[in-house]
């Protein structure tokens, strides 16, 4: 197997982290709709933390592995247009994750607050935290944004 | 052979993109369903077993069986374009049947697991269920098999 192989099975599997990741905080998001109490919102958040170190991990792992396959292949260059486009999605997207970090990370430290405190009742400020429509939107914008990534890696235009 | 995925026919990328994109959800649904077992495997609360037996469900139930369908329709899709039939089938599609197809199997059964899992936490207020562990478990190796087959699929060994 060539260098190339290794490195785009391993840019592919970073991809894969990323999808994951966006699968788990998805679940995380849209199950927090439905939850009343704080402890049951620290054990959801809680779970999160598994799409935080998949993300992380992911998303250098597609950029650094990404630079080096094109740097590694002959019939690609850095500067094709495919190419900047996905530097521009991979900025995007991880703006949008800074943005839905900072949102979520908010209810998440409220509930445990409120947890810490042993006030496990229903909390309609906790409630409202979650269920932030800024943040639902900013993670169907991720999710676009994904899926554009995943077209151009595919179609690679201008390729 | 990564030149020649590189000047594949456009017509390949649309299924090429469905099977990619359901591969990966398939893959983020294993590891929602298999963590939430893991994360939760020390907990002694019922409440606490209850949100990691709903998660494993759901993530089998509403995420993980979609995605199979996709990627398993499209990469038969992909396969007939290509003329992947009979003996003309290379080793890198044949492991992927190996796994995808009993894997199918498997997401079924972990799903029907985490379901009466669940069902029978709610019934009887227990703080862990076995059938739910065993579902986690299922997704767990299916991971691991998926994995392999992702290995499979872009370094393409024949």
């Amino acid at each position: 197997m060539s260098l190339y192989d290794w490195l785009l099975f391993l840019h592919v599997l970073a991809a894969f982290a990323v999808v994951a990741a966006v699968v788990v905080f998805t679940y995380v998001i849209l199950a927090g709709r439905a939850v009343a109490l704080p402890s049951d919102a620290v054990r959801l958040f809680r779970f999160s933390r598994i799409g935080d170190v998949l993300v992380n991990v992911g998303m250098v792992g597609v950029l650094v592995l990404g630079i080096w396959l094109a740097i590694d292949a002959d019939e690609y260059q850095l500067w094709d247009g495919w190419i900047i486009a996905a530097f521009v999605l991979w900025a995007v997207f991880a703006e949008l994750g800074r943005r839905l970090g900072k949102i979520y990370n908010a209810a998440r430290d409220r509930a445990r607050e409120l947890a810490a405190r042993g006030d496990d009742a229903a909390s309609p400020e906790l409630r409202a935290m979650i269920r932030s429509r800024a943040g639902l939107l900013l993670q169907i914008a991720s999710i676009v944004v994904l899926l554009a990534f995943l077209v151009d890696m595919i179609y690679k235009p201008g390729a | 052979m990564s030149v020649l995925a590189a000047l594949r026919p456009d017509s390949w990328d649309f299924p090429l993109l469905l099977h990619v994109l359901g591969a990966a959800i398939l893959v983020g649904a294993l590891l929602t369903a298999g963590a939430a077992q893991l994360v939760g495997w020390r907990e002694s609360a019922p409440a606490a077993a209850l949100t990691w037996a709903r998660i494993t469900f759901f993530a089998l139930l509403a995420i993980a069986i979609p995605a199979w369908i996709l990627m398993r329709v499209a990469g038969q899709w992909i396969a007939s374009e290509e003329g992947f039939e009979g003996e003309n089938v290379p080793t890198w599609v044949e492991i992927g049947y190996v796994t995808a197809d009993p894997g199918g199997g498997l997401i079924l059964i972990a799903t029907v697991l985490a379901g009466f899992g669940l069902r029978r936490l709610r019934a009887r207020g227990r703080a862990t269920s076995g059938l739910s562990r065993a579902a986690g478990a299922v997704t767990l190796i299916l991971l691991l098999a998926y994995l392999v087959t992702v290995w499979a699929m872009t370094t393409k060994p024949s």
